[in-house]
């Protein structure tokens, strides 16, 4: 019964709050209504989205995401330097082709976006089977450290998070 | 002190623009157009924030949200067509 | 113009706005300094993330010391820019692999797959010849 009426918890909460961030203030009227969207909305996609992955380790998820906002500001500081200071001839920009484990394809989503987000690496195609992943790098000399460093940081993580 | 701040924060994205206007012009091929035309997107919204502050006004929030949601789709139209010959299949 | 703020606020909104500054103008020196399109790309993620990340978390101190409100369009301006800039970078960075590069330029996946881009749906139904259209005769009666 709790499964039919909420199919979906996690987006049901991340659709109300997302509804409250909206309007910016904490009435009466506006926590209904978010209720409302949290109760219809996954109703209403679920039969689009049949298999939707359940988000198990909570704790996983926030280490997830404070490791991305770390590499993030890290990154951003170490590409301004390449930017500003390293002259274009010895830069050595390389196309990386991550074998990837992980096979939903939410997770392989996440790990995308994450991948781009990340300043000096940019996720550019996937291969057709969907085993391997293209990233391109600013500056890689090492382009194998590269490879290795997303498997280890990012996709063991989200294996546990996503299977 | 945060007028002084204000100032050369609204100056940097300008010039940004500015910058980004330059690579519209002379980008020697079509990707780098597009991808200079969404750093404009970007850089305006960064704008449009700054106003906000510098005015007071919280309007500026919602234009600024309002071009984070629908700013990507020019882009991803523009490079769809390219790709496909065709936008809408 | 005239704030009246705490100096704790003055200070900490005025950090955030320059480090915001620097990397949105770093982002967009970068898309005119770097050598190809591929490394181009590069730049405005930087833009992106710590440009106007830096505004927003600025913004929301100063509303927070202005009108000792929390504010929270700001987080959902963020959340709505990480959501959709990987989106416009992969889509550019399609755009260049279809025009501008082979297979036999990209490494090769695992199991001799092939990149989705050229496979699967690649240059798909209806897709255009984007080598340059071939002369026109001008027209005589014009």
């Amino acid at each position: 019964m709790l499964s039919r009426l909420l199919p979906h918890p996690v987006l049901s909460v991340v659709l109300a709050i997302c509804w409250l961030l909206l309007v910016n203030t904490v009435a009466i009227n506006s926590i209904v209504f978010a209720v409302l969207l949290g109760l219809f909305v996954p109703m209403l996609i679920r039969p689009y989205w049949p298999d939707m992955p359940r988000l198990s380790r909570p704790l996983v998820v926030i280490e997830y995401g404070l490791i991305v906002l770390y590499d993030i500001i890290k990154a951003n500081t170490e590409v301004a330097l390449i930017v500003l200071f390293k002259p274009s001839k010895s830069l050595q920009p390389a196309w990386i082709c991550v074998p990837l484990d992980i096979t939903s394809p939410e997770a392989i989503t996440v790990l995308g976006m994450t991948i781009t987000l990340t300043p000096g690496t940019v996720s550019c195609d996937l291969a057709a089977d969907g085993h391997a992943i293209l990233v391109h790098c600013l500056h890689a000399p090492d382009p194998a450290a590269v490879r290795d460093d997303i498997k280890a940081r990012y996709e063991r993580r989200l294996k546990e998070i996503f299977e | 002190m945060i007028g002084y701040a204000l100032t050369i924060a609204i100056g940097a994205f300008s010039l940004g623009l500015l910058l980004n206007l330059w690579r519209v012009a002379t980008g020697p091929n079509i990707s780098d157009r597009i991808l200079a035309l969404d750093t404009m997107v970007i850089n305006a919204i960064a704008l449009l924030i700054l106003l906000g502050i510098a005015l007071g006004s919280s309007i500026f929030f919602e234009v600024s949200m309002l071009f984070a949601l629908v700013g990507f789709i020019s882009t991803v139209s523009y490079c769809r067509f390219l790709l496909r010959g065709d936008i809408i299949e | 113009m005239q704030y009246d703020l705490p100096l704790w606020a003055d200070i900490a909104v005025s950090a955030f706005l320059l480090i915001a500054a620097f990397f949105g103008l770093v982002g967009s020196y970068g898309l005119i300094r770097l050598p190809d399109a591929m490394t181009r790309l590069h730049a405005p993620t930087k833009a992106t993330t710590l440009g106007v990340g830096g505004v927003l978390i600025g913004s929301m101190i100063f509303v927070l010391a202005t009108e000792g409100r929390f504010s929270a369009h700001e987080l959902l301006i963020s959340l709505f820019l990480f959501l959709t800039s990987p989106i416009t970078a992969l889509f550019i960075a399609k755009v260049h692999i279809h025009l501008h590069e082979r297979p036999d330029t990209l490494p090769e996946p695992r199991d001799g797959a092939g990149w989705a881009s050229y496979t699967a749906d690649g240059p798909a139904r209806g897709v255009r010849d984007l080598s340059p259209l071939p002369e026109t005769e001008p027209d005589q009666n014009t």
